[in-house]
């Protein structure tokens, strides 16, 4: 059994104005989120005892700690795997309250990785990261693929779309419906970076980046930096916001898009998403039945698709028609997701912008509020070893 | 200078593959215990855990079992020959490989499609395996 349930709260939310091309560091963003959290949360940096780091953050504890006023750390932890710890930083917060390690934990992001970010050539300078990446073959997948021309993540992820087309007729319409969907609900957000009204035709009339993917089945390229607060659910009764509860949070290890021939081994039912997801609502006791609004990882369209058939939310195969329902729409869906727009039309900040937004619907926030929302779930990246967690109204 | 394409950094675990290829042949890893084939290159089987392998010649042969047409952005190299057919092959023996399909365009692959391997020099130290369609 798990210690997780019911132990931490989400207490403080902050972030950066999203952007592309803002001229700024990630040190100076990641900080203006993280004080941006404490005030929310009504806390003093100070007594910040609890650090979780996306693994790809240049932002570091040191550099942190030396900003902070050195507050004293007494459990610090990573994520894994890029994307596929987007929501994994919110167990591993968790984990430290339950556990004791620690009382107040911060988890951040900040990214300045677009096209037009890059103030040099090293890594902490921004920019993008495949341009980098593919330079220098650094991991073991990377000669593999780049010399064949595979370069970068929307390249693979092309390649596994496909291959649900082939497995179960998934369409370009399907793909549209959530561009077009997450973009509906990105126009009431006024933090959303993508604002301009689109249709299924525009959808379809974008360049194609990566056969089947087109330019507006990618995740925008922004900048931004958003922060969260953990504490224990007890002392969260007593600060400024109304807590969201971590009712349940899971991880799960399988193949990894970088390492295609592994992943393709695989069923898709014995890797990570799907694995996470028995886990998370085991540990949850709740099905999938429960959920008010849920949060992918939208990197691309079709990946939302198949993460709703990795977390249960209908039969395998059935994404594409499911979404073509409207089932993901926030007035019209039976499952609203991604009601700030999502990684495709609100901000990229590798999948943080959509923790946050599962906290503002818990708060009654949004600007696509769901109504009574008392569960909200959020998950990583389903082709990465992942995480999940669901968050829970205190009743 | 024009842009060259990333060269692989072989390790003690694939070198083997790299020397294959530049004496023109295709070989992949085989358990010398239960037999199976594998790729990437790993140090133990996955399916029986033993650590005893041989780097043997595969047929070269396989399907399309999936594909994307790369049309960019991507590395300069690379855009200066868009569009770029490559795909996923599963090989005769039951392992994905990814390569690069030529002498294809955008229109005629497809799934399952009958592919099979063609060794192209990259520069006098590295070999590619890329695949071509069958028959042809
Ligand atoms: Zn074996």
């Amino acid at each position: 059994m798990s210690i997780i349930p019911g132990k931490a709260a989400v207490v403080g939310i902050g972030q950066t104005p999203f952007g592309k091309g803002l001229g700024r560091t990630e040190y100076d963003m990641g900080l203006e989120a993280i004080l941006a959290a404490c005030e929310d949360a009504g806390i003093s940096p100070s007594e910040i005892d609890g650090l979780v780091r996306f693994d790809m953050e240049s932002l570091d504890e040191e550099m942190l700690l030396s900003a902070l006023g050195n507050p004293d750390l007494s459990y610090f932890i990573g994520t894994p795997m890029g994307g596929g710890g987007s929501a994994s930083v919110l167990v591993h917060a968790a984990l430290g309250i339950a556990s004791g390690m620690a009382e107040t934990i911060v988890c951040y992001r900040s990214r300045a990785r677009g096209k037009n970010s890059s103030f040099g050539k090293a890594q902490n300078q921004g920019g993008r990261y495949w341009e980098r990446l593919a330079a220098d073959l650094p991991d073991v997948s990377g000669m593999w693929h780049v010399p064949q021309g595979l370069v970068t993540a929307f390249q693979e992820m092309a390649m596994i779309t496909r291959r649900h087309q082939i497995e179960y007729g998934t369409t370009e319409d399907h793909f549209g419906e959530v561009a077009v969907t997450f973009r509906e609900h990105a126009i009431r957000n006024p933090n959303a970076v993508m604002r301009m009204e689109m249709t299924l035709e525009d959808h379809h009339q974008s360049r194609m980046i990566s056969d089947p993917l087109r330019l507006f089945d990618c995740n925008i390229e922004t900048d931004g930096a958003c922060a969260m607060i953990v504490t224990t659910a007890e002392r969260a009764r007593d600060l400024r916001q109304p807590p969201a509860i971590i009712r349940a949070g899971s991880l799960g290890a399988g193949s990894h898009h970088r390492r295609l021939s592994t992943l393709f081994d695989r069923s898709r039912e014995e890797d990570s998403a799907a694995r996470t997801g028995k886990r998370l609502f085991a540990q949850a006791d709740l099905s999938p039945d429960d959920i008010d609004c849920a949060y992918f990882y939208d990197f691309f369209t079709s990946l939302v698709i198949i993460a709703l058939e990795d977390y249960g939310f209908c039969p395998r195969g059935e994404g594409g028609p499911f979404v073509a329902d409207g089932g993901i729409s926030w007035d019209r869906g039976r499952l609203p997701c991604n009601t700030n727009g999502g990684q495709l039309s609100e901000a990229f900040i590798h999948g943080f912008n959509n923790n946050l937004e599962a906290v503002r619907q818990i708060r009654g926030t949004s600007t696509s509020q769901v109504e009574d929302c008392r569960f909200a779930l959020v998950a990583g990246a389903n082709t990465d070893p992942t995480g999940a967690f669901i968050l829970e109204r205190a009743s | 200078m024009s842009p060259s394409v990333p060269r692989p950094l072989p390790t003690h675990d694939d070198v083997e593959f790299w020397e294959a290829t530049r004496r023109g042949e295709f070989r992949l890893q085989r358990c010398s215990d239960c037999s199976r084939w594998r790729h990437y290159p790993r140090p133990a089987c996955p399916d029986c855990y033993s650590r005893e392998y041989s780097w043997d010649e595969v047929s070269g042969r396989g399907r399309i079992y999936t594909w994307t047409v790369v049309r960019g952005p991507t590395l300069p190299v690379f855009q200066e020959r868009v569009p770029l057919v490559v795909a996923d092959v599963l090989l005769d023996e039951g392992v994905h490989f990814q390569a690069e399909l030529l002498d294809c365009t955008p229109e005629e692959v497809r799934a399952d499609l009958p592919v099979e391997a063609t060794l192209t020099e990259l520069d006098d130290e590295f070999t590619l395996v890329k695949f071509r369609p069958a028959n042809r």
